[in-house]
């Protein structure tokens, strides 16, 4: 779950780092009475991407009209596929220098990786392509976290030792984040020193495990609901579907994250474009099927659906089960190509052939088929 | 020949008494996989599918000298289970169960280092077979064979696909491995292919990518230094989109590598050639 700025800061505030007073807006009144309580306030996107400064969703405000202006033509802009729901205007930062601090999983180390540059701010990709050496780095024992000494040494490598008191301070108070909240990523950038000497998050990137969840129902509850993002995703995710939109017209169903990826690359190579990766996982059974297929469905664009399945753990008469009771049950009138293969396959077949289904052959095979069904169908 | 398992080896299952355990463990016996031991808390001392079930795997071990283990219990006590395994001296430790959380894994790969003899599998994938032998895991042996080909994959069902593509033209297996996909995981590509470098049943190579990660990559630059096996790599996710992503703490460690066209060329670079679609591979093989 990727968390929104204004959650990010709320749960790095309850972690005891320093954030600037905001408050969160809904509307352009909203906004303008944010700068009658604050005083002169960035009015900030809401959206679990990175790029809105540069996509103009941020903007500066003096006055509540120019809050309430900023407002109006922030909220329902489109930022990559987000639509923007609120805005949080908070307190503008009287800005000495910008540091860059995050934590994230290397996956190559296998370890999370602490970084920390004195080069903060939003070129911060370009700074460790050109000088990599400007960003230390420290992988924090996963069991004990980050020691005094090993900050110490990060903070002096980083050439911030002016500031190495309360940066170590707020170092460990963010690390918190990896066992208290299953953080995957926690980012602070910039991380602001203002002129008075204090130090504050500028901005909070939050991405917290979907897999461990089940630990962070709290979290969950109070922020799962907010995010607006792709309307498919949002329903996708409430039957706990592995589901990404995308802007083809064929909707496709796998299990499986390679075999999923796989099947797109297929049909785009059969000349069809795909108009999502739904992976049903390990074990699929027909109530996941069905609730896939009725996501997909829900996409007026989709002309077809390939369902692709090769079983180990999951089960061929189930998944063939699972697609007859979802197509009737939505009252499916589209293409449907169905390939099934792996454990009980020959009773999925059977069981398709029964009810209409021709299942395809090969992965490939089943791709042009359903290539070739959704244009016949266009043209009709 | 073979690598990691074979028909000797002694194998414990971890969660035996569930659904996917019992499943799983039947299917594995059915290839006359040695499967001397399960566990399933409170349920020691009962026997399950003919086999001796104990509390712990400490117990299972000093009873039954089991080395190897596949675990199938649900992933909030999977790293537990996982930690269990290495410290009671198991050496081949395969976990099939997903949605492990990150954090735990992280912690379970830093505790392995106190037991450089155990080897991790996974978690998140379907485990090995070495076709005709004996299987840990859930890769069906229907579509596998006994043969030459080293196959390795970071993806279940493609490895499956690939499997039976390679049984149906005569080219049987050595050894199939499915490492899993998940960011972090025991067994490397770079880890399974030294192995099959050794292993003198083993003729070819199939490697099975994905987007994301430089493994891939790692695994090139060891083929690059020259291999006797004849190897084709696929790499799946070409078309994929780049993530949504959020912050830049990823793009900052991982620059340009983990794309399909980062692996495929690096592949390339080693000499390997690069199917496009999993029907090539059998064909370039030959």
């Amino acid at each position: 779950m990727k968390l929104l700025e204004y959650q990010a800061k709320e749960v790095l505030a309850s972690l005891g780092i320093p954030i600037p007073p905001g408050v969160v807006a809904r509307t352009p009144d909203e906004a303008a009475a944010a700068v009658e309580k604050l005083g002169p306030v960035a009015v900030k996107a809401q959206v679990p991407v990175g790029g809105r400064g540069k996509a103009g969703g941020i903007k500066l405000a003096k006055t509540p009209e120019e809050a309430r202006a900023a407002a109006q033509q922030i909220i329902g802009m489109d930022i990559k596929g987000f639509k923007v729901p609120l805005v949080y205007c908070e307190s503008a930062l009287d800005i000495a220098r910008e540091i860059y601090l995050g934590f994230t999983v290397d996956r190559d180390a296998r370890a999370n990786i602490l970084m920390l540059s004195a080069k903060g701010g939003m070129d911060i990709e370009q700074v460790a392509e050109e000088s990599p050496e400007s960003i230390s780095r420290l992988y924090p024992n996963p069991w004990r976290g980050p020691l005094d000494f090993e900050l110490a040494q990060l903070i002096y490598d980083a050439g911030l030792e002016d500031i190495a008191r309360p940066l170590s301070a707020l170092i460990k108070r963010l690390y918190r984040a990896i066992p208290d909240f299953d953080a995957l990523t926690a980012e602070i950038n910039p991380l602001v020193v203002t002129k008075s000497g204090e130090v504050v998050a500028g901005d909070a990137k939050l991405e917290i495990d979907d897999n461990a969840a089940w630990r962070h129902k709290d979290l969950e509850q109070k922020y799962g609901s907010v995010l607006e993002g792709d309307p498919y995703e949002v329903e996708a995710k409430k039957r706990a579907l592995t589901y990404v939109s995308l802007d083809g017209d064929i909707g496709i169903i796998g299990n499986g994250a390679g075999l999923c990826m796989g099947t797109l690359d297929l049909v785009q190579r059969a000349g069809g474009k795909p108009a999502n990766f739904c992976d049903i996982g390990g074990g699929a059974k027909a109530e996941v099927v069905e609730n896939a297929l009725a996501v997909i469905l829900m996409n007026p664009k989709v002309k077809g659906v390939l369902i692709n399945v090769f079983g180990g753990i999951t089960r061929g008469d189930e998944v063939a089960k699972g697609v007859i009771t979802a197509r009737d049950n939505l009252k499916m009138k589209l293409p449907l190509v169905v390939r099934l293969s792996g454990t009980r396959e020959e009773e999925g077949r059977e069981i398709l052939r029964e009810n209409g289904i021709e299942p395809g052959v090969s992965g490939w095979e089943a791709a042009k088929k359903i290539v070739e069904l959704t244009r016949a169908g266009a043209r009709a | 020949m073979s690598i990691l398992l074979d028909g000797t080896t002694t194998v414990l299952v971890q969660g035996i008494t569930g659904r996917e355990g019992s499943f799983h463990t039947e299917q594995m016996q059915e290839l006359a996989t040695k499967v001397v031991a399960g566990t399933s808390p409170g349920k020691g001392g009962t026997t399950h599918l003919g086999v001796p079930v104990f509390n712990t795997v400490a117990d299972a071990v000093k009873a039954t000298g089991a080395t190897a283990s596949g675990i199938f219990v649900p992933a909030p006590f999977a790293a537990d289970a996982i930690m269990e395994a290495a410290a009671a001296g198991i050496t081949l430790i395969v976990c099939i169960t997903e949605g492990i959380p990150i954090q735990d894994m992280i912690r379970v790969k830093d505790f392995l280092r106190g037991y450089p003899q155990a080897r991790l599998l996974g978690a998140n994938c379907p485990g090995l077979i070495t076709p005709g032998h004996a299987k840990i895991g859930i890769i069906p042996q229907r579509i596998t064979s006994s043969g030459h080909v080293g196959l390795v994959s970071r993806s279940g069902t493609l490895t499956y696909e690939v499997a039976s593509a390679l049984s149906a033209a005569g080219m049987g297996q050595s050894t199939i491995v499915g490492i899993g996909g998940d960011p972090v995981l025991g067994l490397t590509f770079r880890d399974v292919v030294e192995l099959f470098e050794k292993d003198s049943a083993t003729t070819h190579l199939v490697l099975i990518g994905e987007i994301g990660g430089s493994d891939e990559e790692h695994a090139a630059e060891l083929l690059a230094k020259g291999t006797r096996l004849k190897a084709v790599a696929f790499i799946s996710g070409r078309t994929a989109p780049e993530g949504k992503r959020m912050g830049h703490a990823g793009a900052i460690i991982s620059g340009n590598r983990g794309t399909a066209k980062s692996k495929e060329e690096a592949f390339r670079k080693a000499g390997v050639e690069v199917a496009e679609t999993t029907d090539e591979i059998v064909g370039m093989l030959k």
